[in-house]
């Protein structure tokens, strides 16, 4: 009882914007101790109710049904009368021995891996090319920043004609240089390469955006000392900007990988995880399983998967990336 | 204050409650319909056209049509409403679809409602091809409405740029000669117009019974349980088709993507295709040249596989409801009705009488192409389909995938797939 004051002062979120006044008062005599843990009662009701709304949302849609999905990763799959069974890891052990899971994961692990490197690289590049002063500087920041704006389904359509052998964009231009028709798409070694141009053109405008605002927050001052200095403008850009976009960077390299698991509407329009799997990753093996195949509990076995993959991908970067971040 | 302004919602409240109220009572049964396409567009019209008229002529019914998506899509919604209890009362979903909708206990057969001898009859009156995947285990589950199979568009402008006769290759071995010269190639050896595209993502196993049921051979049982992908016939048919590509290369290597199919055949990148029947509209509308629709071409026997949708009726209905929504599906598949479906969307019309109406006649002489589907019919086999049914077609469709791309023979490709699906259907036995 005796620590409520400090308690107060910097604990409960809810009750943060005012209790200033209260803190200190009760702080100094003991004797207000009593309206203090009636402050404290009315503090905790007052956040949780702030916290109320978004707490329902969070819990009927995502920590619920996560949970149910590890449940339901245990019991067999409901089929017509017959109900679903405990089977404890039957499920987990099905997965080891499928050869399409073990596929879609490497697939995953590969798109992810050439994807986010290349996203954040061309996304920084951009970045630092439309902040400095350029003619047409409005005209290129629009034309990065449009692949984001449009819709996945219709941007996977489009480039489903580019990669379309013969008459397609990039046969064509190809064809200028006198190479022969390619089927991009239709060939085992290149299809889920197309995928991979496809996302990296898709999201780094996005990226960009936020590389651009990081660069606009920048003194021009340490460029102004830099130039004194007389620091090469390679060496300001490892030493200095590049450091001080880190936070950025954390930020971006987190929702990239993100993307790379999450977004999968240009494998569902051009290839539909083939020829033989190639472009198979795992979220869209997760709803084949799911709503093709019907085999819900399977299907929740390999979203517990997907989920325990991101979760120790989220923590390891922010657990290990954070410490050598300099925040501003 | 606040009261004054709330006096004139009273009456505009009342009204939409009573008129709300009176619409109930004018309509005492509806009956949900899921049917597979995008909301907008030509075939929605239709299906409106069709349940608007369905409901002046039997008052006290109304259709309540809900436009789902893809045949995908549409069963996706039709078994998720299903397991939360809310299940559609009918939906077209696809032929194939059936042994899932039976494994899920979501569907009940018509049998039970057939009374009279006209229902019983009625039920007789459809293609034998269309029914063999609408029925099993000697019960009546689906009744055909938008079917559709695989034929052969080929281009004339290039059979006779080529020196061709003015004819579709009738076998396989006049497929690969006339292939051979309708092959082109540029002056630095590129292929500038291949002879064939035969699509292979998406289904490359219904394309695939094309060849296999030329080459006199099932690739399942009727009653959906066992599977014969590794039977020497089934290996030849793909080495065929592979062939096409690697050894007489007359067309693209790797897989062939279906939606682009047509467009390569528009721009004359193959001067023939093979695809679904649903696309006769679509080529008549936008090919810039003469061409031709012709059956598969034949080798032992000639075939092709039917696809598309049927009627089905949802499980939780009252006996009541389900004679009305028999009483719709049976307005919806009339000889008048189907031969109207069939000229308005390029479906094959599912009964031998919708043929003989005045409407389909005059169709089929002023665009006899229309007609190439139906004398196809009596060589047709039903759609592959057996129970877990998509996970066995994917193992087929990797397979097919695998050995068109080169990672694997066709023996080792129908091997591997073979395994998978009696891995699949051992529980089934």
């Amino acid at each position: 009882m005796t620590q409520s004051s400090g308690q107060i002062a910097h604990g409960i979120d809810g009750g943060a914007t005012k209790p200033l006044p209260h803190a200190t008062s009760t702080g100094v005599t003991p004797l207000a101790r009593p309206s203090g843990t009636r402050f404290r009662m009315t503090a905790h009701i007052h956040g949780w109710l702030l916290l109320l709304p978004s707490t329902v949302l969070l819990v009927t849609f995502t920590h619920f049904p996560a949970v149910t999905t590890i449940i339901d990763s245990f019991f067999s799959t409901p089929k017509g009368r017959r109900s679903a069974v405990f089977i404890g890891l039957d499920n987990y052990q099905a997965m080891l021995d499928d050869s399409v899971f073990w596929r879609a994961l490497g697939n995953n692990i590969v798109y992810a891996a050439s994807v986010v490197p290349l996203t954040i690289a061309l996304a920084l590049l951009m970045a630092i090319w439309i902040n400095g002063k350029i003619a047409g500087r409005p005209f290129l920041r629009l034309s990065f920043f449009t692949p984001t704006v449009l819709p996945m389904i219709a941007v996977a359509n489009i480039w489903l004609f580019f990669y379309s052998p013969g008459y397609g964009l990039l046969d064509q231009v190809f064809g200028l240089f006198g190479f022969a028709s390619h089927n991009w798409l239709g060939n085992e070694h290149t299809a889920l390469a197309c995928l991979i141009v496809v996302a990296i053109w898709k999201d780094a405008g996005f990226f960009m955006i936020f590389y651009l605002a990081a660069l606009q927050q920048m003194s021009p001052q340490l460029a102004e000392a830099a130039a004194l200095e007389g620091a090469s403008r390679w060496y300001f850009f490892r030493r200095i900007t590049f450091p001080l976009l880190m936070p950025t960077t954390l930020f971006v390299l987190v929702n990239s990988i993100i993307n790379t698991f999450r977004l999968i509407d240009h494998v569902v329009v051009m290839t539909r995880g083939g020829p033989d799997n190639t472009t198979a990753l795992l979220l869209f093996y997760i709803y084949e399983v799911g709503f093709k195949f019907w085999d819900t509990a399977y299907a929740a076995t390999l979203t517990v998967v997907l989920l325990a993959l991101l979760a120790v991908l989220a923590i390891g970067q922010f657990v290990f990336l954070d410490r050598r971040i300099h925040y501003q | 204050m606040r009261y004054p302004k709330m006096k004139w919602l009273a009456p505009i409240v009342g009204a939409i409650i009573m008129a709300w109220t009176s619409n109930v009572t004018a309509a005492d049964v509806e009956l949900s319909f899921y049917y597979p396409v995008a909301v907008g567009g030509p075939i929605t019209k239709i299906i409106d056209g069709y349940a608007a008229t369905f409901e002046k002529e039997n008052p006290g019914i109304k259709i309540k049509a809900i436009y789902a998506g893809t045949y995908q899509d549409t069963l996706v919604k039709a078994l998720t409403a299903f397991k939360s209890g809310e299940p559609p009362d009918i939906a077209v979903l696809l032929s194939t679809d059936m042994f899932t909708l039976i494994d899920e206990d979501a569907i009940t057969p018509f049998d039970g409602l057939l009374k009279t001898d006209t229902d019983k009859a009625w039920v007789k009156s459809f293609y034998p091809a269309f029914m063999e995947n609408s029925q099993t285990g000697g019960k009546t589950w689906g009744i055909p409405f938008q079917r559709s199979t695989v034929v052969m568009f080929w281009n004339k402008d290039a059979f006779k740029a080529a020196g061709l006769p003015n004819k579709a290759p009738d076998n396989w071995d006049e497929l690969v000669a006339d292939g051979k010269k309708l092959t082109k190639s540029d002056a630095s050896g590129n292929v500038s117009q291949w002879a064939i595209e035969i699509p292979s993502t998406g289904f490359p196993y219904w394309l695939f019974q094309g060849l296999t049921t030329a080459n006199d051979v099932r690739l399942t049982n009727s009653a959906g349980t066992e599977t014969y992908f590794d039977k020497p016939a089934v290996v030849q048919a793909l080495q065929f088709w592979v062939d096409l590509s690697r050894k007489d290369k007359i067309q693209p290597a790797g897989t062939i993507e279906w939606g682009t199919t047509p467009k390569d055949f528009f721009e004359r990148k193959t001067a023939i295709m093979w695809t679904s029947t649903g696309n006769l509209t679509n080529v008549k509308n936008n090919a810039p040249f003469a061409f031709g629709v012709a059956m598969l071409p034949a080798h032992h026997g000639r075939g092709s596989a039917t696809g598309g949708g049927n009627f089905y009726l949802f499980k939780k209905m009252s006996d009541e409801k389900r004679a009305t929504a028999l009483k719709f599906v049976k307005w919806m598949t009339t000889p008048e009705r189907a031969a109207d479906w069939g000229i308005a969307t390029g479906y094959v019309a599912v009964r031998p009488d919708a043929w003989e109406t005045p409407a389909m006649k005059k169709y089929v002489a002023d665009f006899p192409a229309a007609a190439v589907a139906r004398d196809q019919l009596k060589y047709a086999v039903a759609e592959l389909s057996t129970h877990d049914n998509q996970r066995v077609t994917k193992a087929l469709n990797d397979g097919l995938q695998a050995a068109l791309t080169g990672t694997k023979t066709p023996e080792q490709a129908m091997k591997d797939a073979q395994q998978e699906a009696a891995r699949i259907l051992h529980t089934y036995k």
